[in-house]
């Protein structure tokens, strides 16, 4: 049995091989290394805790049982998961972390003296807290990452539900936990406890309804923020440093990764979790744009366009994961550089449904990270290019953030296509994009449309090239 | 007068958010994805409590109701450990650079 002191040490070591873990994200070649550490960091976090327990009865069978289901389900996940499904999973993934948190307050709550905090009816004060901050903020990311699952799924749709007195109603139920967490403090209540629990479970579903679908990566993000932190209330009631140290890093991760993608949007944090984004301005703008001329094209236009171009910025978005088009698209540029021609992908920060969606789908179809850069990097480089093939983006692309400060997407950084000499648009009809919002650059003189699925369309251009 | 351990705690948790901020500030966007993985799967470092809660029985009472939820919560956990990680590794296995030779 290992003494309380050697294993605290082992617990802070594993917590420093999480950061290690993180830190390894830096840069691609590090970053499988940094993986390793956290493996490691995981292995020595078990071991030291079943060497401090040391109690080998018959229930280490049954705990040995149980661990091994879930690694088998989850290594099965892991190696069958489409690389186009990322989003649901770490979706899902968040809503196993939220349940976990939930079920090892409950049991902490139930047996308080396996924790060493006190009896049942006598749980000492700032663990009792601790306890219910866990649980609160685990069953929150539990059926928050849930809705947030289905919405990604498809099975419930992305377009925000949303009723009236929502927000008073949500706001009415924050009181109510922060009141039952004191009285279940005060009393040591039993129902109390089960009763935050529910409603902090509604709360969560509450929250994440009225957001839409292509605000995924703000909520995604937020619940990775949330998760943090439910399991550092959890080491807080456990007194284990490597969960509080871990609980702080993916706290932080989450809410910079939340910041990123409000920034992308150029949304207030507070705007998309109010939600029902261009609701109220759909309406209004979507009828007296239909008559503009458009100019569009096939397959063969499009080849001829690139052939004679020396350089071309593709520009991929959610409809490219939608269509599976990023094998087909790497097919393409493979044709383009054949032929001497300079390819590069340009990525809005909130391309796709959850931060760095498209990176991951690009280095899927082999595409080297070196030729993928971030909208900072290459937003000068469209005045100098030939062709910009968007495919499958939309509002990124709109010029009217830049141009039109009634627009409800003014502001939000774009990608600059429009300066190229000419744009090529994938797409299957002129219907808006998520924001609700006309895009501008549809009637641009430069602007050519493809109108047909992206995977489809890009084959055949590789044929034509 | 004696200093009460929750402080030394809830200063290796402040200390901790810092250096995350500064760590996850200096991942690159392209690896956001695998960043959100990694997170999850360390996250779920909560299977220490599970574990202490799932062997707290002794060998008449391996299943009570507390005893129970940890057995759950170690399952939930441990699909979290596997699959985030190994789903990271997938990932990142992806990320290649340029070949000079083309």
């Amino acid at each position: 049995m290992l003494s309380a002191n050697l294993s605290a040490v082992f617990y802070l070591i594993s917590g420093v091989l999480f950061i290690l873990a993180l830190r390894g994200l830096s840069s691609p070649e590090t970053s499988r290394q940094g993986n390793f550490f956290g493996i490691l960091g995981m292995i020595i976090a078990v071991t030291v805790t079943f060497l401090s327990i040391g109690n080998f009865s018959t229930g280490l069978i049954v705990v040995l049982i149980f661990l091994l289901i879930g690694g088998l389900i989850g290594a099965f996940i892991a190696y069958k998961i489409p690389m186009t499904a990322m989003p649901e999973l770490v979706a899902g993934f968040h809503s196993l972390v939220g349940l976990a948190a939930v079920f090892v307050a409950i049991a902490a709550f139930l047996n308080p003296e396996a924790f060493n905090l006190g009896s049942p009816g006598n749980i000492k004060l700032g663990s009792l807290i601790e306890m219910s901050i866990g649980a609160a903020v685990g069953a929150i990311t539990f059926s928050g990452s849930i809705i947030a699952f289905l919405k990604l799924q498809g099975i419930m749709s992305g377009s925000p539900i949303t009723f009236k007195g929502q927000h008073p109603l949500n706001a009415l139920i924050l009181i109510s936990i922060i009141i039952i967490t004191y009285l279940l403090c005060s009393t040591q209540s039993s129902n109390l406890f089960w009763i935050l629990l529910a409603i902090s479970f509604l709360i969560g579903f509450l929250l994440i309804i009225p957001i839409g679908g292509a605000d995924m990566p703000v909520v995604i993000s937020m619940l990775n923020s949330y998760s943090g932190w439910a399991a550092a209330g959890i080491g807080f009631t456990l007194e284990n440093t490597a969960l509080i140290i871990t609980g702080a890093l993916v706290g932080s991760s989450g809410a910079i990764l939340s910041y990123i993608m409000c920034k992308g949007m150029n949304r207030s944090f507070f705007n998309v979790i109010l939600g029902g984004f261009g609701a109220t301005e759909q309406s209004a703008s979507a009828q007296n744009k239909e008559q503009k001329p458009v100019k569009s094209g096939n397959a063969d236009d499009a080849a001829f366009l690139m052939k004679n171009a020396s350089s071309v910025i593709i520009v991929p978005g959610y409809g490219m994961a939608v269509a599976q088009a990023q094998h087909a698209l790497r097919e393409m540029v493979d044709t383009l550089k054949k032929n001497d021609i300079k390819v590069s992908y340009a990525i809005h920060p909130v391309a796709g449904r959850m931060p760095g969606h498209m990176n991951v789908l690009l280095a899927e179809a082999n595409v080297p990270y070196d030729e993928v850069f971030e909208l900072e990097e290459i937003n000068n480089d469209f005045a100098n290019a030939d062709v910009a093939f968007v495919i499958g983006a939309n509002d990124v692309t709109n010029p009217v953030a830049k141009t039109d400060p009634q627009s409800p997407i003014y502001g939000m950084p774009v990608l600059d296509v429009e300066k190229c000499k000419s744009v090529l648009f994938v797409k299957r009809s002129l219907s808006p994009g998520y924001a609700g919002i006309d895009n501008d650059l549809f009637y641009k003189e430069n602007t050519l449309m493809l109108f047909a699925d992206a995977k489809k369309m890009t084959e055949d251009i590789t044929k034509n090239l | 007068m004696e200093i009460d351990p929750f402080i030394f705690r809830l200063s290796i948790f402040i200390l901790s958010i810092f250096i995350g901020y500064y760590v996850v500030w200096s991942v690159t966007p392209s690896l956001h994805t695998p960043l959100m993985s990694v997170t999850n799967a360390i996250s779920s470092v909560i299977i220490v409590g599970a574990i202490i809660a799932g062997l707290a029985g002794n060998s008449d009472t391996i299943f009570n109701t507390s005893s129970i939820f940890g057995f759950l919560a170690i399952s939930l956990a441990a699909i979290n450990i596997f699959g985030g990680f190994l789903v990271t590794q997938r990932m990142l296995a992806m990320y290649k650079k340029k070949k000079k030779d083309k």
